[in-house]
């Protein structure tokens, strides 16, 4: 009977615990929800009261601020479209043809990614843009993200197309069918989960991030989100903490878009096919 | 329709030889079964006639095309693969008329092809569905209709039945059969089930470590096996083969094992060459061919009683011999046979056959060699 009231015991202990370190994670997020909406929003939480839009308008006003998140959507679609495609053609030609070594390929690019993306090559990279006269463009930012992320975005791709059967465009070829439109009619509709798994992924990726756009860019007008989020600092450093709520907010839409978009078309399934 | 000559092809992978030397012909119309063990080389063989693998040398012709460079598409074939290669994303009429798509045929056209097709596959009522909502069964008989949608010179078939259930896999079999009877292709079929071989082969190659051991009308491979790997490959079970001490006197041939006894047999020219360098032959026997003995058999084998399995219209009696080497008969009969732990099984000389040291046939005299 006692071992059984410890364990009762023990069990209640455990849920309280889990409970209070959930509300800790909790906290941060109810307070990103209420802010946006509180005129007279501080860094503790409090219940809006009134419930107002008035940090929404003054953030609206802010040009800087919202061709910020104009901006961010170039670079991010810009950024995917050619992972999404490079990552597509790259990883099925590696993972088709029958070229030595292949692996090896995709590991060393893969290490290499994670120097490029990292920031002891940001000095090189400024002086490589700086040299072919793309300092300031858009253009060079969507270009150094997708040299970062494709090597990620190839390997996990080619492990993908690695177990899709070749049989499929095989038969397709036999049928009748060039290696091109194999590639169209069958073997990219039966990639395109993980093509979605890879474009989500960048975009995420690109939309969050900072460094890369500070350096590469000077104008404001082309200054992405994650830079003009600074806007809502006062002169002395500290944040104006309604308006960067409420800018906050509007940030992270597209990714939760996204998220919801494309779990609701494609499920975020990983493997497509039939059994064998 | 076409025929299929291979010249001299040998592929390789890397060092390792996967078809060495192959030369066969294939007529007009035959459907030609490539039988052998996993590995030997038949589905790398097939994957040469539809182009997917490029042979290391030699030439391969269809009709009068050399076609041994030529891509998949340009060849005028079909294949059904071993896992069907439906498209997943396409339902059942698209799949069935994927290749009239690549031809250019307009939607309603195909669909109504694809349709017909299907209807004799008796998958019509399937159209709508997607490969994944269909049994086994069906895929194989989509893939089937995939490749009959269009007129090809060469239908090509890799294990095709190898993933259906025995009773489905039976049904099918009947099936292609009949197929081959009322549309006379020319086909090239790989199984490693002899039976599947023998019920529809016209002919078979009969293939062990990337070369053909024996290419001949099935009947032909069944009654006069080229080497001990055709006569251990074909049938079911396959042909017993015992070594035995050879010689001849008063010009006959007396074999001698322990507790075997056989009559003098006539001596063929063969037999007397391959006596030259040595007294060792290789006695076979098909399992059909022996009988429990009663006395007086002209030839017999004893063992120890090892197996008695009851399979319907026949049993299947194995005995087991002193070097741990079986014996198997197949008796025809519904009666239940009793057996004493020794069993003594008796053959008649017409149904010996004999193989020099190397596993060669050595024929009598008279039957082509
Ligand atoms: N692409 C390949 N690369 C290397 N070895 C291969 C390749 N394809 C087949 N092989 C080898 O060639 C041999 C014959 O293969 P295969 O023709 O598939 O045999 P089967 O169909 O008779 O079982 C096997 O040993 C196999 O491992
Ligand atoms: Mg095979």
């Amino acid at each position: 009977m006692t071992r059984y009231l410890g364990l009762y015991f023990a069990r209640i202990g455990f849920s309280v615990a889990t409970a209070l370190i959930g509300v800790f994670f909790a906290l941060p997020l109810v307070w990103f929800i209420f802010a946006p909406f509180n005129p007279r929003a501080e860094l503790g939480l409090s219940i809006p009261d009134p419930f107002s839009l008035t940090n929404f308008e003054a953030v609206f006003q802010n040009g800087f601020a919202m061709r910020g998140l104009w901006n961010s959507l170039v670079q991010s679609v810009g950024g995917v479209i050619l992972v999404g495609a490079g990552a597509t053609l790259a990883s099925y030609a590696l993972s088709r043809s029958p070229i030595p070594g292949k692996s090896l390929i995709t590991y060393i690019l893969l290490l290499f990614s994670s120097v490029v993306s990292g920031s002891a090559a940001m000095v090189p990279i400024f002086l490589i843009i700086n040299g072919i006269g793309l300092i300031d463009t858009q253009i060079a930012v969507i270009l150094v993200f997708a040299g970062g992320l494709l090597p990620t975005a190839m390997f996990i791709l080619r492990d993908f197309i690695d177990s899709i059967p070749k049989s499929y465009e095989e038969s397709a070829m036999v049928a009748g069918a060039s290696p091109v439109q194999a590639f169209f009619d069958v073997a990219l509709p039966v990639i395109r989960p993980g093509i979605v798994v890879v474009v989500v992924w960048a975009f995420v990726s690109i939309w969050g991030s900072f460094l890369i756009p500070f350096i590469l860019l000077r104008s404001s007008e082309k200054m992405p989100a994650s830079v003009a989020i600074y806007s809502f600092y006062s002169e002395a450093g500290t944040p104006i903490v309604t308006l960067l709520a409420a800018y906050s907010l509007l940030y992270s839409l597209p990714v939760v878009i996204l998220y919801l978009f494309v779990s609701w078309k494609f499920g975020f399934r990983f493997f497509g096919g039939i059994k064998a | 329709m076409a025929s299929i000559r291979f010249k001299g092809i040998t592929k390789k992978f890397g060092e390792f030889v996967a078809v060495s030397d192959l030369n066969l012909e294939m007529n007009d119309g035959e459907f030609v079964c490539l039988l052998g063990p996993s590995g030997c080389g038949k589905t790398t063989t097939l994957r040469m006639i539809a182009g997917l693998e490029t042979p290391t040398s030699g030439q391969l012709l269809i009709g009068d095309r050399d076609v041994t460079f030529l891509h998949p598409k340009d060849r005028k074939i079909s294949m059904v693969f071993q896992d069907y290669a439906l498209y997943p994303h396409m339902n059942l009429a698209d799949n069935i008329a994927y290749p009239l798509k690549v031809r250019g045929e307009a939607e309603a056209k195909r669909h109504a092809r694809a349709r017909e097709v299907a209807d004799v596959l008796k998958i019509g009522h399937l159209m709508e569905r997607m490969p994944s909502q269909i049994s086994g069964g069906q895929q194989q008989r989509t893939s089937l209709a995939r490749a009959l949608v269009y007129p090809s010179e060469v239908y090509l078939f890799d294990e095709p039945l190898s993933n259906l259930d025995a009773k489905l896999r039976l049904e099918a079999r009947g099936f292609l059969n009949h197929l081959q009877r009322d549309i006379g292709m020319t086909a090239v079929y790989v199984t490693h089930d002899q039976a599947e071989a023998m019920a529809l082969a016209t002919r078979v190659a009969v293939m062990d470590a990337g070369k053909v051991v024996q290419y001949a009308p099935p009947m032909e491979v069944y009654r006069r096996p080229a080497t001990t790997f055709v006569a251990n490959f074909v049938g079911s079970p396959p042909m017993n083969l015992l070594p035995v001490e050879a010689m001849i006197a008063d010009g006959a041939l007396h074999l001698e094992a322990d507790r075997v006894s056989v009559a003098p047999l006539p001596v063929s020219r063969a037999v007397a060459a391959a006596l030259k360098g040595s007294s060792k032959l290789t006695l076979g026997v098909r399992p059909e061919h022996l009988s429990i003995a009663r006395g007086g058999e002209a030839n017999a084998i004893t063992g120890q009683l090892f197996a008695n399995e009851n399979m319907g219209p026949e049993k299947l009696v194995t005995l087991e011999r002193d070097d741990a080497a079986r014996f198997t008969a197949r008796i025809f009969t519904d009666e239940v046979i009793a057996l004493e732990a020794t069993v003594t099984l008796g053959f008649a000389s017409e149904h010996i056959h004999l193989f020099d040291p190397a596993g060669a046939r050595l024929p009598m005299d008279g039957e082509p060699a």
